[in-house]
């Protein structure tokens, strides 16, 4: 999130500034002495900023720099009582801090709000060497996607347009669901899990004719609503950071076994590692 | 088996390792009779190639004798005499169908790791890096081959090993290279490198129909075979101006094309070394692009700058505006080696080409570790190195 980098820079320079020339900020906002005060108020300041730009979502590290606001804003309003601090620019300091806070609720509320309704979606697309009718049967035939979908372990045709998936996680554990297809022409399947699936999720594939009759350009979407808790965490673990690279390594596989009958492997080949065989 | 193993740069040990198994429908197995060392296998020991592993098995110049077959080869049998192509390649997509073998869409499945670095992924080599499949390579005494009914070249009984081993890989490479030059009746070549790639360069542009090949180096004993048994001119560059003498050579023209045969691992006397070895050591850049770019500025206007070395990521100070203003063609690539098999076959047949001039070093498998050194220091007049892993 863009405001939210912002701030983190805007933390480390503030923090270098405080770091670095204690005395001469000290003066601007009317404090004198307290060098090694707003010294370490500088190192809390760069640390603050530097997580706040390492985090991808930043939700932790923003509400981190509200608290840290709060103990900025203490210490100057401290600073008041004191004989020896100049109470008017004192008071624009404490007015800009105050300004900076807002900044940093507004920014870490949008956060915390983004966080829990998060869809995850992908589209990743291939070009097949074979025509868009080879391609939907094979996809069609959905007993067969676990040749191609790595973590999928089955999936058993068990109506019309019903079918129930097994997908296996680390440590042999299981995420289940039912799902029917909710579109099935030569250029499009769709689908979409069943009530009571241990995770919500939708897909589609597009078969499109490559012009020239250079084969197939696959397009396959992928949606899925990460549920909390343990299946949460299972799914995490399986699809990663980056669902959109899981998918487009499934599409990767299926364009190898539809032209080439195998996909390519070094797993279990020769090598002078001692425990890994690959 | 015994097989040549990285463990990390400069660290090669031969180990006891599991034999290869068959792992796909269209596998082989290979037990090997003659393997060897290839120039772009020192970019490995030099520690130039990202995502090698400590154990990853190298070699990818290989040839011998078929031992298993998976149930999807249909077109050998076993006992079948091969030689083994270095590029792995499926036969059926897209590129392999327009004959670019090396830019096989399904046989490396680490595609999205040379993605990150090159934009698109090549195809998968044996025993060069997890970026190429990382696929075990042929310096052992069996190989699994995929996509063998697609690779591996039957060749006849009455050539020897010696004289088909490199069409796996350096003989197509120079070939190929010299083809790229599109060469035209009186034309001039340049040829920056004389080892085993640089040889075979010199023979092919003659056998395409160069006038005079110019071939560039330092090394007396590589200089003299590119002389006398190449049949080329030479420019030691220690001793020379290699730009100024070339145009002595050309009328101020310049070669007609220029091959770099030499790749990312150049040296040359001057600053300009110093620079790039400085750089490339702190990872600033990974090749030193010297021979490159003495090669582009030395072409001449509207010729084709043609190079079989191997690069591997960014390289600094190319002369991007010669190219443009003076209208050079760069062609390049990792070797179409299935495309030039059967061709290259019948010229060393019909005694058009005997490979096996390179041949200096004929050793056993367990010496690997060594010969990699001699051939780096290019010591004992090393060239080529042979090995009989069994």
């Amino acid at each position: 999130m863009r405001g939210a980098r912002a701030l983190g820079w805007f933390s480390i320079g503030l923090g270098a500034a405080e770091l670095l020339a204690p005395r001469q900020l000290g003066r601007l906002i009317g404090v004198r002495g307290h060098e090694m005060l707003i010294r370490s108020m500088g190192a809390r300041e760069i640390a603050a900023g530097i997580a706040v730009l390492l985090e991808k979502r930043p939700v932790r590290s923003m509400t981190g720099r509200v608290a840290g606001d709060a103990v900025d804003l203490a210490l100057l309003g401290a600073g008041l009582n004191s004989s020896r601090t100049e109470k008017g620019k004192l008071g624009g300091a404490i007015g800009a801090v105050a300004a900076v806070t807002a900044l940093d609720v507004l920014c870490a509320v949008k956060l915390r709000n983004g966080a829990s309704s998060n869809t995850i979606r992908t589209v990743q697309t291939i070009a097949v060497n074979r025509s868009p009718e080879d391609c939907y049967r094979f996809w069609r035939n959905l007993e067969s996607l676990p040749r191609f979908m790595k973590h999928l372990e089955s999936v058993r045709v068990t109506g019309d347009s019903r079918s129930h998936w097994v997908v296996t996680a680390p440590a042999g554990q299981k995420v289940e669901w039912d799902a029917e297809l909710i579109q099935d022409t030569p250029n499009r399947i769709a689908w979409r899990s069943l009530e009571g699936a241990d995770v919500n999720n939708s897909g589609s594939v597009e078969f499109e004719s490559a012009p020239g009759g250079r084969g197939t350009i696959v397009k396959a979407c992928i949606e899925y609503d990460p549920p909390g808790g343990k299946t949460g965490a299972l799914i995490a673990k399986l699809f990663g950071e980056e669902p959109s690279v899981q998918a487009k390594m499934d599409l990767r596989r299926f364009k190898a076994v539809i032209e080439t009958g195998e996909v390519p492997t070094i797993e279990g080949q020769s090598s002078g590692r001692v425990l890994s065989s690959t | 088996m015994k097989a040549n193993c990285w463990y990390g740069k400069h660290d090669l040990q031969i180990r006891d390792v599991p034999d290869p198994k068959i792992l796909n429908p269209r596998d082989a197995i290979i037990k090997i009779t003659l393997t060897a060392i290839c120039g772009s296998d020192l970019h490995l020991y030099d520690g130039y190639i990202p995502t090698m592993r400590h154990g990853d098995i190298l070699g990818h110049e290989f040839m011998g004798e078929v031992v298993e077959l998976g149930s999807g080869v249909h077109n050998l049998k076993i006992g079948d005499r091969v030689v083994v192509p270095f590029p792995i390649a499926c036969g059926n997509c897209f590129f392999c169908e327009r004959q670019m073998f090396s830019l096989c869409e399904n046989s490396n499945p680490n595609a999205w790791m040379a993605e990150k670095l090159w934009g698109h992924s090549p195809c998968g080599i044996f025993g060069y890096s997890h970026l190429v499949g990382g696929y075990a390579g042929g310096q052992a005494q069996y190989a699994r081959v995929p996509y063998a009914d697609v690779g591996p070249l039957k060749v006849p009984d009455e050539l020897t090993d010696e004289q088909v081993l490199f069409l796996s890989d350096i003989l197509p490479t120079g070939y190929m290279a010299a083809e790229q030059c599109n060469i035209q009746p009186g034309d001039t070549i340049a040829v920056w490198g004389c080892g085993p790639v640089g040889q075979f360069a010199i023979k092919s542009a003659y056998l395409l129909g160069a006038e005079r090949v110019i071939a560039i180096d330092r090394v007396p004993e590589r200089l003299r075979m590119a002389r006398e048994k190449a049949g080329a001119v030479t420019i030691n560059y220690e001793e020379a101006n290699v730009y100024d003498t070339l145009m002595e050579m050309t009328g101020g023209r310049g070669p007609d094309a220029c091959i770099d045969a030499v790749g990312m691992e150049a040296h040359m006397p001057g600053p300009l070394y110093a620079y790039d070895r400085v750089k490339q050591a702190m990872m600033l850049e990974t090749g030193r692009p010297i021979a490159l770019r003495e090669a582009i500025m030395a072409c001449r206007n509207g010729g084709t700058v043609s190079v079989p070395g191997v690069y591997g990521g960014l390289i600094d100070k190319v002369p991007f505006g010669s190219i443009m203003n003076r209208a050079l063609t760069i062609k390049t690539g990792q070797t179409h080696v299935h495309r030039y098999l059967r061709p290259l076959l019948e010229r060393i047949q019909n005694g058009q080409i005997d490979p096996t001039f390179i041949i200096t070093h004929r050793l056993r498998l367990e010496d690997a570790p060594e010969a990699f050194e001699t051939f780096k220091n290019k010591q004992d007049e090393c060239v080529k190195v042979v090995m009989r892993p069994n």
